[in-house]
């Protein structure tokens, strides 16, 4: 069926019990990105796929209402316009020349995957239908439009089934349930370059090195760092944390989204397509008060705006329910029909996880953690940089890891699953370019002595402290303080308890001693990954002292261009134990490319 | 100002915790040569999952108890498992929907090399499904998008919603006595091509599933279609698939 140069998934060698593998390039991760990395990789040079889960059961596979493309299959739209929404949906701290690729490369892009077989909805005329979501709009902000082509309320599943399907027509090497928990970077000619990744296999215990040219990271999100999310139980942020450990920087880590509409009590998300087919937000009084904040675009104003007006509404006593504590989803309005057909899996969660039925019933809704815009810092060819400008030769980065930066402090809804298609499709193509000169950076002979240490110390831990414990206590004070609403009061709380979780987790007992299949172990590991990133996340939005997109601080309440509109770069230097975060996180700054739109007042 | 606001619903507040008894099936492979059942007891809120009684249990304590989970509402097909006999997902499954007077009994699926606690081996599962061309295959390269009408693309709609979780085949018992067998969620995504107007393949999928281990080999005891989170009616699809098989096209 394939013409790939290697198909084999067997190691070449094995020493002390560690396996080697040789990969042209070396994909972390197998969602949307790292699979549309590798249908480009895999048919142009010897390609390894490692995943920690299955691919089909990568957090993509979740995305719901739609991917955003000025197709104009239904009413008049452009790339231009997609551009701007983006931009300003992103408060003006989104790389212009980013969002215009996006928004451009955006067609080929949905058109692509028709291609491969992704069953989209169709229009009467058999075109891809497109329905409305929010911040998209025609003529700059005059009207919502209809830009996100979808399949049904599954679009992500669907894009994920169809990259997966194309991957096994392409014979695609996948490890799965492998876990990286290590990048090898070697010195080549006085220049820092990837040798490749240390894995962890699930099944047996044992680890692997998988040599390769280039290596592309496509790691996903860390929504696992509050309580309150739609991430998945494995979006704790480890290759973003790998990253940051090897000292590489990270960039606008402040900005979180928070969803306006996740299921009240559970954060499992009802998508934004619900409002874009027209549901509306209501109030304990019964009123759609989203038209006193955003008269033009209503309840479909981006998602920073919703969030924060729905918990005013909540602080000023017009919360629903007996405490008052959550806000109304009505599409009670909507014939059933058009629920089946356009809706039918989110009304389903609405039945089977709070029992309400959302053809008569309105649902109670809060806004839940969601998205993360920051991440590795990329240029818009994804390789990775480690400061303002300079490339790591053969690193990519794409998808949610990443941070091109297209989303600047507020993605748009249906913005990600494009930024997935055209940034993997990226990464994967100049990889595929950059390892047809290069050679392979040499191994360093203890290459998996690292991530063995790691393995060896935390099944060995018989301390006190429970990793579920500190992991609660952590997504609490997260919600509790770092959420939609943020002072330095709140944010200084949360710096002390990660500081002492820190400490604590010094002191963790993992019970499970086997190899196989231990995943208690894992998880100690990827808290570890969690507490670092939430301090960096804490840490970056302590700094920024003015309110921008998804980073609300309420003592600094306005958008500040003068001195921030800039994007933060992170960076561990220092010792990383030492207990203040002062004293192993460095901030600067990064200049906002700014092309054909000078920063507005945001309304809409 | 503090911004910690109290976010349950209210609905949870109002009815009380409740206990229950969890029996799971246990295998460590490295040191028991059979699975035995153990006892456990998890105090669950009404909107609490099987899941989430598996991860108090983790949690709390055995940090031993394996199994796989990811997404926590359905989605992912991670957590396949058989719940007081029935296959199910362990995330979609409420407590406050079984009967919690006798204890709640959980074992990994049927049929798939049991590798520890919950977890079985997927990869014969996947071997199957890559073996009926789960891609579209289409000589036609237009320029924009290929057009399919709207009933065209509702012909395969309720195939294209499989989340590979495995529940269907891992109930079936010609599945158990026979591991050649395709099973249905192989049989399912190769109704999702086969009955796509864009694809040119079908042929090529109805004739490996005319095998002796193909589509013949259901007996229609409607198992899968039961045990389907997604609620895909799994039997009709078969027969759907046989029915294309006798005529020769879809
Ligand atoms: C509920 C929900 C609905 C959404 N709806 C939409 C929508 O409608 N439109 C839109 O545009 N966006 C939407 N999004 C956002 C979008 O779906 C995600 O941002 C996007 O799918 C992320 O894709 P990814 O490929 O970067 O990561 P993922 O799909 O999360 O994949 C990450 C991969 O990395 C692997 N991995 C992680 N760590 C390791 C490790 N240590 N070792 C090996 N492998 C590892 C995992 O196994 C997985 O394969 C939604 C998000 C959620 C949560
Ligand atoms: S058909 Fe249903 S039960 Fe079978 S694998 Fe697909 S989703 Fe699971
Ligand atoms: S955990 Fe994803 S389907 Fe249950």
């Amino acid at each position: 069926m394939s013409d790939i140069p290697d198909s084999s998934t067997a190691p070449t060698r094995t020493i002390d019990g560690v396996h080697y593998h040789q990969h042209d390039i070396v994909i972390v991760g197998a969602g949307g990105a790292g699979m549309r990395a590798a249908i480009q990789a895999g048919a142009g040079a010897s390609t390894a796929v490692i995943s920690k889960l299955y691919p089909t059961r990568s957090h993509t596979g979740a995305a719901q209402g739609g991917m955003a493309a000025a197709l104009a299959n239904v009413e008049d739209d452009n790339w231009e316009w997609h551009t701007f929404d983006t931009v300003k949906g992103g408060d003006y701290l989104v790389d212009q020349d980013a969002a215009e690729i996006l928004a451009k490369e955006a067609i080929t892009a949905v058109l692509e995957l028709e291609n491969m077989g992704l069953p989209f909805n169709r229009t009467p005329e058999g075109k891809i239908d497109q329905r409305r979501f929010g911040g998209h709009t025609s003529e700059h902000g005059k009207a919502p439009v209809r830009r996100a082509c979808y399949a049904a309320d599954r679009t992500g599943h669907m894009i994920l089934q169809t990259l997966f399907q194309n991957c096994v027509k392409l014979g695609i090497n996948f490890f799965n349930e492998f876990y990286v928990l290590d990048l090898i970077m070697t010195e080549v000619d006085g220049e820092k370059r990837p040798a490749g990744v240390v894995a962890y296999e699930l099944s047996t215990g044992e680890l692997h090195v998988f040599q390769g040219k280039a290596v592309i990271f496509a790691t996903g999100g860390f929504g696992k760092i509050y309580k309150t999310t739609s991430n998945a139980h494995t979006l704790t942020g480890d290759g973003v944390g790998i990253i940051w450990r090897k000292g590489l920087p990270l960039e606008d880590m402040e900005f979180f989204q928070f969803h306006p509409t996740g299921l009240a009590g559970l954060g499992i998300l009802l998508s934004e397509a619900a409002r874009g087919e027209g549901a509306i937000l209501r109030n304990s009084e019964g009123e759609r008060f989203m038209e006193r904040y955003a008269p033009t675009i209503k309840d479909l104003a981006p998602r920073d705006i919703v969030a924060r007006c729905m918990r005013t509404e909540i602080r000023e006593g017009r919360g629903a329910g007996p405490n008052k504590d959550y806000l109304y989803l009505d599409i009670t309005h909507l014939s059933p029909e058009v629920i089946d057909a356009k809706l039918p899996d989110i009304t389903e969660f609405a039945r089977t996880y709070l029992g309400v039925e959302p053809y008569t019933e309105p649902v109670p809704v809060l806004p839940t953690a969601h998205y993360a815009m920051g991440g590795i810092p990329t240029n818009v060819k994804a390789e990775v940089l480690s400061d303002n400008t300079t490339v790591v030769p053969g690193l990519y980065a794409a998808g949610e890891c990443a941070c091109v930066s297209v989303h600047g402090s507020n993605r748009l809804g249906t913005n990600s699953l494009l930024d997935i298609n055209v940034f993997g499709k990226r990464a994967g193509d100049n990889a595929v370019e950059y390892v047809k000169t290069a050679e392979f950076a040499p191994l360093p002979d203890d290459a998996a002595e690292f991530v063995k240490g790691l393995i060896d110390q935390v099944r060995g831990a018989t301390g006190t402290e429970r990793i579920a414990t500190l992991r609660r206590e952590l997504q609490e004070s997260m919600d509790d303080n770092a959420q939609v609403f943020r002072t330095e009061e709140t944010l200084i709380a949360v710096t002390e308890k990660i500081q002492e979780l820190r400490e604590r987790f010094l002191n963790i007992s993992v019970q499970d001693k086997g190899k196989r299949f231990n995943t208690d172990l894992l998880e100690a590991i990827e808290l570890g990954f969690l507490l670092d990133l939430a301090e960096v996340v804490v840490y970056s939005a302590l700094s920024r002292q003015e309110s921008r997109g998804g980073h609300f601080r309420e003592d600094f309440p306005k958008r500040d261009d003068e001195k921030w509109l800039v994007h933060t770069m992170a960076y561990l230097s220092g010792d990383a134990h030492s207990a203040d975060a002062g004293d192993h996180i460095k901030l600067s700054t990064k200049p906002v490319v700014i092309t054909n739109y000078q920063p507005m007042e945001r309304k809409y | 100002m503090s911004t910690v606001l109290e976010e349950r619903p209210a609905a949870a507040d109002a009815i009380q915790k409740f206990t229950a008894t969890m029996m799971i099936r246990r295998f460590d492979p490295d040191v028991d040569t059979e699975p035995r059942w153990q006892e456990f007891s998890v105090e669950m809120l009404p909107t609490d999952r099987v899941l989430d009684a598996l991860h108090q249990i983790k949690w709390e304590q055995d940090g031993s108890l394996t199994f796989r989970r990811s997404c926590a509402h359905g989605v992912c097909g991670s957590d396949a498992m058989r719940i007081n006999g029935r296959n199910r997902l362990a995330c979609k499954t409420l407590m406050k929907d079984l009967d919690i007077s006798k204890p709640v009994y959980v074992e990994a699926i049927k049929g798939l090399p049991l590798e520890k606690d919950l977890v079985v081996d997927m990869e014969p599962f996947f071997a199957s499904y890559r073996e009926v061309q789960p891609f579209l295959q289409s000589s036609s390269k237009p320029e924009k998008e290929r057009l399919q009408s709207a009933e065209q693309r509702a012909r395969f709609d309720d195939t294209t919603k499989c989340i590979l979780c495995a529940a269907c085949t891992s109930s079936c018992p010609v599945f158990w006595t026979d591991g050649q067998y395709f099973g249905p969620a192989a049989i399912v995504n190769a109704h999702r091509f086969i009955f796509d107007s864009r694809d040119e393949a079908s042929e090529v999928r109805l004739d490996i599933l005319n095998d002796k281990e193909g589509v013949w080999r259901c007996r229609t005891t409607f198992n899968c279609t039961e045990a389907c989170p997604r609620g895909i009616q799994v039997t009709q699809a078969i027969a759907e698939v046989k029915a294309a098989v006798l005529r020769g096209r879809p």
